[in-house]
């Protein structure tokens, strides 16, 4: 069973239909018990960094997510990507969860034109810096769909590949341990995305 | 960088996919659930699925037709037709759509694309507009392309992106159905005036529609519906062969 953390922050169909489709029984749950009981687990997000976190926080499950994200493979997508850093800059400063080292910061500022549309929203070329198990069915070079303002940022030391918007190289696809995030939604990434996910399935 | 989406739009009545030229005579297609299926396994970037009688009868979107091709469909999904409402958004959103599009429900209460954007996130909410060339000026139309509202289209572009529309889609009713190539003028007009995503749509007859349509640097992406429900052009081999020409293309 793939938990997929339910603390009401964004919109759960495409995802948990993509995970059946894969035969990987997901559940929506904000129960600890549910979680400590998963394979694995999911953390889901959009919207704003500080109002998710809050979120997140206001359920009670991040120290049952920090002692399990050491025992099992974890994934962030997009937002819940993000929480997993240190710190986030979107409307203020705010705490992430600390389970990857580095920070959330604003896109718009770091791009080399400043015509360039933010959010950098649509598919977008990912490129592997390091081979990894969560690309066992993925092509280098593979187009995954992102929509978000804000990104990871001095987390070198934990990515695996990213994508090029504007000479900034966006991290798309992060892991410290058993810990992985992805700034794109695999959900929302055609076929290319699904093989992601059926990775994640058997790490 | 990203790639430019190509587009297929499935205009849905009862429940079956239809395409009318200029809006008119409406020809019965294919079923919703298999053609969103056909498309997602032939390349397609996007789906628009759009009710394209709901603003003129008044009728509700078939909730189980669309949850049925979100549960098959893991590309983003884009919704419009007859959302007047933030109850609207949250009923389509909750079955499956990444992107609601507003028309004439956001003439009668302009009210409504802020409020969604505070809600959902800019990304989330599409600003889709008909318009037709009148007096000189681009008239933004209502109900389907049935209504003129005497509004300046651009400046209701403008006022949109303003209240947090995310993405623009620009359909001309000059050049829809005609497929003599998309409105490049109009689209130019406005891809000037905003900086969101700009979607082009009505005239696409060929390949060449679309090539043309990416020397235009603002645009992002290029949407159509008969050409690619009767087999016309192919998505794989339209994207195939603009790639070659040096569009950049999810293959």
């Amino acid at each position: 069973m793939i938990a997929i953390v339910d603390y009401g922050v964004g919109n759960l169909f495409s995802l948990t239909s993509s995970l059946k489709v894969l035969g990987l029984a997901p559940e929506v749950t904000a129960d600890p018990d549910r979680l400590r009981a998963a394979g694995r687990i999911i953390l889901p997000g959009v919207g704003a960094f500080g109002d998710a976190k809050a979120k997140l926080d206001a359920t009670g499950l991040v120290p049952v997510l920090r002692e399990e994200s050491r025992k099992k493979p974890m994934l962030g997508i997009c937002l819940g990507m993000q929480l997993l850093f240190d710190k986030g800059f979107e409307y203020g400063e705010h705490d992430g969860l600390g389970f990857i080292p580095g920070v959330v910061d604003s896109l718009k500022p770091d791009l080399n034109d400043s015509s360039l549309k933010v959010p950098h929203m649509g598919w977008n070329s990912l490129s592997i810096r390091r081979d990894d198990p969560l690309f066992k069915y993925f092509r280098d070079g593979e187009y995954v769909y992102y929509v978000h303002s804000f990104y990871a940022k001095s987390c070198a030391g934990s990515t695996l590949a990213v994508s090029d918007y504007g000479g900034v190289a966006v991290p798309g696809a992060v892991r410290r341990g058993s810990v992985w995030g992805t700034q794109f939604h695999p959900e929302k990434s055609g076929d290319a995305g699904l093989r992601l996910l059926k990775a994640f399935g058997e790490l | 960088m990203l790639a430019k989406r190509i587009i297929p739009c499935l205009d849905v009545k009862n429940g079956r996919v239809v395409k009318g030229v200029n809006f008119e005579g409406l020809k019965d297609m294919a079923d919703p659930v298999d053609m969103a299926r056909f498309y997602n396994d032939s390349g397609a970037d996007e789906l628009v699925f759009y009710d394209i009688t709901a603003s003129f009868e008044g009728r509700e979107l078939f909730t189980d037709v669309l949850r049925r091709v979100a549960s098959e469909i893991f590309i983003p999904l884009t919704v419009g037709g007859g959302i007047r409402s933030l109850d609207d958004f949250d009923r389509v959103l909750k079955c499956g759509a990444d992107k609601v599009s507003v028309n004439s429900g956001a003439i009668a209460a302009p009210g409504i694309i802020a409020q969604a954007a505070k809600k959902y996130g800019d990304q989330c909410v599409v600003l889709s507009m008909d318009v037709k060339r009148v007096d000189g000026q681009f008239r933004l139309f209502a109900k389907g392309g049935r209504e003129d509202t005497g509004i300046d289209a651009m400046d209701w572009a403008v006022r949109g992106v303003q209240s947090g529309a995310g993405e623009i889609v620009l359909n001309s009713i000059d050049t829809d159905g005609v497929k003599q190539g998309f409105d490049l003028e109009m689209l130019d007009a406005l891809t000037g005036k905003v900086d969101v995503p700009v979607i082009a749509s009505g005239g696409a007859g060929k390949m060449e529609d679309f090539g043309e349509l990416f020397t235009h640097p603002g645009v992002d992406a290029g949407l159509a519906a008969s050409i690619f429900h009767t087999k016309q052009v192919d998505i794989r081999e339209l994207k195939r062969w603009l790639r070659g020409r040096g569009v950049e293309m999810r293959i």
